[in-house]
């Protein structure tokens, strides 16, 4: 009985882990709305509408970008499994979600911007050029250097699936690299398509920092700038609450127009390609791949490279010896690592009940308790960290002292936030293996504890790593929750930085910004070291 | 380290992270709600703990949120229920607003040391110090800087403005403000003009003065006291502060203690101390503002050279909570176009 | 068996060819007539897959050459060989038709013409597969969609025929039907056929010639009824255990 009830348990307590964390804040809110005056639900005026068809528009073009320029990227990458620093540059390209969004807008001006590499670049070639990015382009590009190396990454993998013989096959029947795209890579990307294009759609939609900066003027504002002006400035509650029912329903529609585009089975994210390519590029196809690898090392890297510059100018070995900063790293790795194993305890949870009922209906269609489980991985991320932490606030205010709540609020936000990415990382590896041992294992008898020691432990042990680097290097960089409850006591590093930054001390800030940025470096070599261990192991098959 | 490990080290550590965040509770307490970058540890908020709990024997405990605008909704949120004693760092721009809630209580003390531009008498607010918006111009890039809010509208728009958008930050109301009062029903004609000039809009401060120091644009939206950071920290006279002519918004902060706080005699001993030499000492070189009493000694020689406004303007807080969503409607609508 | 030569077939020839997988140093020798057909066996990693593997070109060797027909072909690409491969599995492209499926290996772009058209409908008559061609993969058997792997290998018209442990996933019955197809085509085009195979039954239901590998070398060869007796290599006889081969 034990294994057979208890995993949908599992996945139902972390399902409701979810409902209540965004449903109760947004109920708690609700209910404080009306018991004040309120005129905020009829207030949905051709303001709010363009703020809405503005905040659709940005996302959508940046996740078609976005997924537009990894597919070729994933492919060159997926080509070129012998190209030195290959490793390294997916490592780098971990980097950009964890850097808070105020990090990466200074990087990309300070390539992009007009006074950066870019104008510097046209000054001396002595044309009249000065770059505008602020507008649109300043938003997609900004998005573009978020998303583009998470979707290359996320394809990547889905390549990563494809069987060996469809390689020998390619190289046999001597397709184009065109009839190789449209016959070999397409078909598995576009099953994959619907969940990465998701993902990335809803880290747009929310985006608040980055669109306000670039935007260039309020035409460029999101449905997530209207909320906290709601919140924060007006405390119109109702309005707040009736805006993120809106940024809801939205989403929901889109990711259901999206998903008729394929059915997403999620692939992972890893780094090591489990296949050989057979297939033998043309000089043509390399100078290619290699190009348009180049390409997106130096669109990723060099708004990285600016922060590293900045922070290079900063006086980091006096940074290094004040108690407050070191302080700020312990606290931020002290609730990123917890955040980050909350995180993985749900994922997991949640992938293990969503791979049980698939296994037990077989060929049948998804019951709404495992569509549930699915969509409740990803629709927490759009609920404002600022509608849950003003919910939460109003909820708990009669029971304890809210600010002693701030630290487990900050770990559950975090939590929650990592979990569609930790969640697309465990699945593959999950069902995969789930898959191959079900059977075995029923028949002798191991289950429970033993199976997850045995069995399951060996093979999860490195989609786990890799999906805790993942989950921590996010709320490293979170900025969002700390700031709502804003307890002295609980000071991060990107709060600190903000602090810095707010009283003038720029230089300061870069350097936080790198020693924040080489945290996260140093936290993914130290994923795919282990990961990389065990995938040595794994790879000597039969011949 | 091994998974499993890292977790338990995270479980730990966490629950040491709880520990620490628990308030001591002693008695003689006096609890102090405030902004972030007041109690940062290059702000005030060390200093002024020192000095008083050497003076009052007793415990003051800072509680930071993110800025003025925060703090009020935190006392919102909070209702009677609230720990504040005492709430420092909202603005004229609140307080009516403030007052409006019935969380705040007169605060009974002599203000006569208090020196503001203009004046101001309230029987809850005491301000503890004051600025002045003004535009910041490098002037490595600009030889002729505007010596008007009218100049600035209507100059070159190839010279670009980093402004803060009123609907999420102070500096951003404080724009849509000082236009206003200069030009009255005519803001809207002249936010349509400024718009060419503004490079973009950014939510709060930091990003604004980030671009500017990284040089995205010549000038930026700040306080005539930014100068002054740099010439005493950086030791340069690069960044200036553009007179206009017509006058500089004013902006106050003022502390008052709650109905609450009224209850403990700490709070409005501690309201009484923002109006010493103790208090009004860690302002200028901390907060960057100008200190609303006199200080033990004279202010750095960098603040005589900041600009000095022939004209303070303000709106009654009042005015401010009154017609706030309408202006901030009509900069929305002339600079969506 | 194989006495009808035909002008298709070709031989194939390692000469001193040298690879190494992991830690294990291969080396191959061998010289396979024309229009035979060669079944090899072997424990599991022995090389049986990489010996294909280089003949289609898959892999590069270290050392040495590999001549078909008398020709170098060491440094051709896979698709200029002229050679055939089926594997095991993921021989069909899910989305694609039985008749698409075929025509790749005519035209690998699939803009087909009439010509190829006909030469499908040929090979589709050839397997059996009749009626069946617009069929997806996945409404098709096991041993119909290895069917369809070995009718694109007809329309390819290449002399040399590889098959990768091709029905290892067929029940028996299927597999001598399919091995007993494989002669029939063999008997009709006069291919030269290389298999690799678990079941030295299968080499003497069709081979003239058996190899024999072990540790990356090849061990033993020779036509496989002698080297399946009782008198044959020990270490073979090991291999095969007691009588395991059933026969």
């Amino acid at each position: 009985m034990a294994a057979s009830s208890m995993k949908p348990l599992a996945g139902g307590l972390a399902l409701a882990f979810l409902v209540i964390l965004a449903g109760g804040s947004l109920l708690s809110l609700a209910i404080e709305a009306f018991r004040g005056s309120t005129e905020g639900f009829a207030a949905f005026d051709s303001y709010l509408w363009r703020v809405a068809r503005f905040t659709i528009l940005q996302a959508l073009l940046s996740m078609v970008l976005s997924v537009g320029f990894a597919i070729p990227l994933a492919r060159a990458l997926h080509a070129e499994q012998n190209f030195p620093g290959r490793a390294m540059l997916l490592r780098l390209f971990a980097l950009p979600l964890a850097l808070p969004a105020l990090v990466a807008v200074l990087g990309i001006t300070s390539i992009y911007g007009r006074n950066g590499l870019l104008a510097t670049f046209f000054a001396w070639l002595g044309l009249d050029i000065v770059p505008d990015i602020y507008g649109l382009t300043g938003i997609l590009l900004a998005h573009i250097f978020f998303n583009l190396p998470l979707a290359t990454r996320l394809i990547l993998s889905s390549l990563d699936s494809i069987p060996e013989d469809y390689w020998k096959l390619s190289a046999q029947l001597g397709m184009s690299n065109w009839t190789q795209f449209k016959l070999i890579e397409w078909p598995v990307i576009l099953r994959n398509i619907s969940g990465v294009a998701g993902l990335i759609f809803m880290l747009c939609i929310t985006s608040f920092t980055v669109v306000l900066t670039l935007g260039g003027g309020p035409r460029a504002t999101t449905l997530e700038v209207a909320i906290y002006q709601s919140l924060h400035f007006d405390f119109d509650i109702a309005r707040a609450v009736s805006l993120t029912l809106l940024q809801l329903c939205l989403t929901v529609a889109i990711l259901g127009l999206l998903s008729l585009a394929g059915r997403p089975t999620e692939e992972g994210i890893s780094l090591r390609t489990t296949t050989r390519r057979f297939d033998t590029p043309t000089w043509q196809q390399r100078i290619w791949n290699i190009g348009l690898i180049m390409t997106g090392f130096l669109f990723v890297v060099m708004p990285m490279g600016g922060t590293v510059v900045s922070g290079l100018k900063a006086d980091l070995s006096r940074l290094l010896t004040e108690a407050t900063v070191w302080r700020a790293i312990l606290t931020s790795l002290v609730l990123g690592a917890t955040a980050a194993a909350l995180s993985l305890a749900i994922s997991l949870s949640l992938v293990i009940a969503r791979e049980h009922l698939a296994t037990q209906r077989r060929y049948s269609s998804a019951g709404l308790f495992e569509r549930s489980l699915d969509l409740g991985a990803s629709l927490i991320m759009v609920v404002p960290p600022i509608i849950i932490g003003a919910g939460w606030f109003i909820l708990s205010r009669h029971f304890i002292d809210p600010f002693s709540l701030a630290p487990f609020m900050v770990v559950c936000v975090n939590a929650a936030m990592a979990i569609p990415f930790a969640f697309r990382i465990l699945r593959p590896s999950w069902d995969t293996a789930a898959n191959r041992h079900n059977r075995l294992c029923d028949q002798l008898g191991i289950a429970g504890w033993n199976r997850l020691k045995i069995v399951d432990w060996p093979i999860l042990k490195r989609p786990l790593g890799i999906a805790f680097a993942f989950a921590m290097a996010l709320s490293l960089g979170d900025l969002g929750t700390i700031a709502l409850f804003g307890n002295d006591t609980v000071l991060t590093l990107p709060y600190l930085l903000l602090q810095r930054m707010g009283s003038y001390r720029t230089a300061d800030a870069a350097g936080l910004a790198l020693i924040l940025a080489a945290l996260c470096l140093i936290l993914m070599i130290i994923a795919d070291r282990g990961a990389a261990g065990l995938a040595g192991r794994d790879n000597h098959q039969n011949g | 380290m091994q998974p499993l490990e890292f977790m338990k080290f995270a479980l730990v550590s966490s629950a040491l992270a709880f520990a620490l965040s628990s308030p001591a509770n002693a008695d003689g307490k006096l609890t102090v709600y405030t902004y972030e970058s007041f109690t940062s540890e290059w702000g005030p908020g060390p200093k002024v703990k020192e000095a008083f709990e050497k003076q009052c024997t007793c415990t003051v405990d800072f509680v930071a949120v993110a800025d003025g605008v925060a703090l009020l909704n935190r006392l919102k949120l909070e209702g009677t229920t609230t720990k504040a004693d005492v709430v420092l760092g909202l603005d004229t721009n609140l307080t009516f607003e403030a007052q409006q809630t019935g969380l705040f209580a007169p605060h009974g003390i002599d203000t006569a040391a208090i020196e503001i531009p203009g004046g101001f008498k309230d029987s809850i607010f005491v301000p503890y110090d004051y600025g002045y918006f003004a535009v910041i111009y490098d002037t490595r890039k600009i030889a002729n800087a505007p010596y008007s809010l009218k100049d600035l509208v209507e100059g070159d728009p190839k010279q670009k403005i980093v402004i803060e958008d009123p609907r999420t930050s102070t500096p951003g109301l404080g724009l849509v403000l000082w236009m206003k009062s200069v030009y009255g029903d005519k803001a809207g004609e002249a936010w349509t003009k400024l718009k060419d000039r503004v490079l973009t809009v950014t939510p709060g401060w930091s990003e604004a003065y980030g671009l500017f120091t990284k040089g995205e644009a010549p000038m930026v939206l700040s306080y005539t006291t930014s100068p002054a950071y740099h010439l005493i920290a950086d030791k340069t006279d690069r960044y200036k502060a553009a007179s206009f002519e017509e006058g500089h918004y004013l902006q106050v902060e003022v502390a008052a203690q709650t109905v609450n706080g009224a209850k403990n005699p700490l709070a409005a001993q501690f309201l009484t101390f923002i109006t010493g030499t103790a208090f009004q000492d860690t302002i200028p070189e901390n907060n960057w503002m100008y200190p609303a009493a006199k200080t033990s000694n004279p202010l750095n020689p960098a603040f005589d050279t900041l600009v000095k406004p022939a004209k303070t303007l303000t709106f009654t807080s009042e005015e401010v909570a009154k017609d706030r969503k309408a202006w901030i409607d009509e900069w929305l609508e002339a600079m969506s176009k | 068996m194989a006495k009808s030569v035909t002008e298709k077939g070709v031989s194939v020839r390692l000469n001193a060819v040298r690879f190494d997988y992991g830690n294990m140093a291969m080396r191959f020798d061998v010289s396979i007539a024309a229009s035979t057909i060669t079944a090899i066996i072997g424990p599991s990693g022995s090389g049986k897959s990489t010996l294909l593997n280089l003949i289609a070109g898959f892999e590069k060797p270290l050392g040495g050459s590999i001549e078909i027909d008398g020709i170098d072909v060491t440094t051709l690409s896979p698709s200029l060989r002229p050679v055939s491969m089926v594997f095991q599995d993921n021989n069909l492209f899910s989305h694609l038709d039985v008749a698409s499926n075929i025509g790749l290996g005519r035209r690998s772009d699939l803009r087909l013409e009439e010509v190829d058209k006909v030469e499908i409908q040929a090979a589709i008559q050839k397997v059996g597969l009749a009626g069946k061609e617009g069929r997806k993969p996945e409404a098709l058997s096991g041993g119909e969609r290895q069917r369809v792997a070995i009718a694109r290998a007809l329309v390819r018209n290449r002399p040399v025929l590889l098959l990768d442990e091709a029905f290892a996933s067929l029940g028996p019955a299927l597999r001598h039907e399919m091995l007993d197809l494989i002669g029939q085509l063999h008997k009709e085009t006069g291919m030269t056929i290389i298999m690799v195979t678990h079941h030295p039954d299968d080499a003497l239901r069709l081979s003239s010639t058996l190899l024999f590998l072990d540790n990356g070398h090849i061990i033993a060869s020779g036509p496989a009824r002698d080297l399946l007796s009782d008198d044959g290599p020990a270490l073979l006889r090991n291999y095969l255990g007691s009588k395991e081969s059933g026969f």
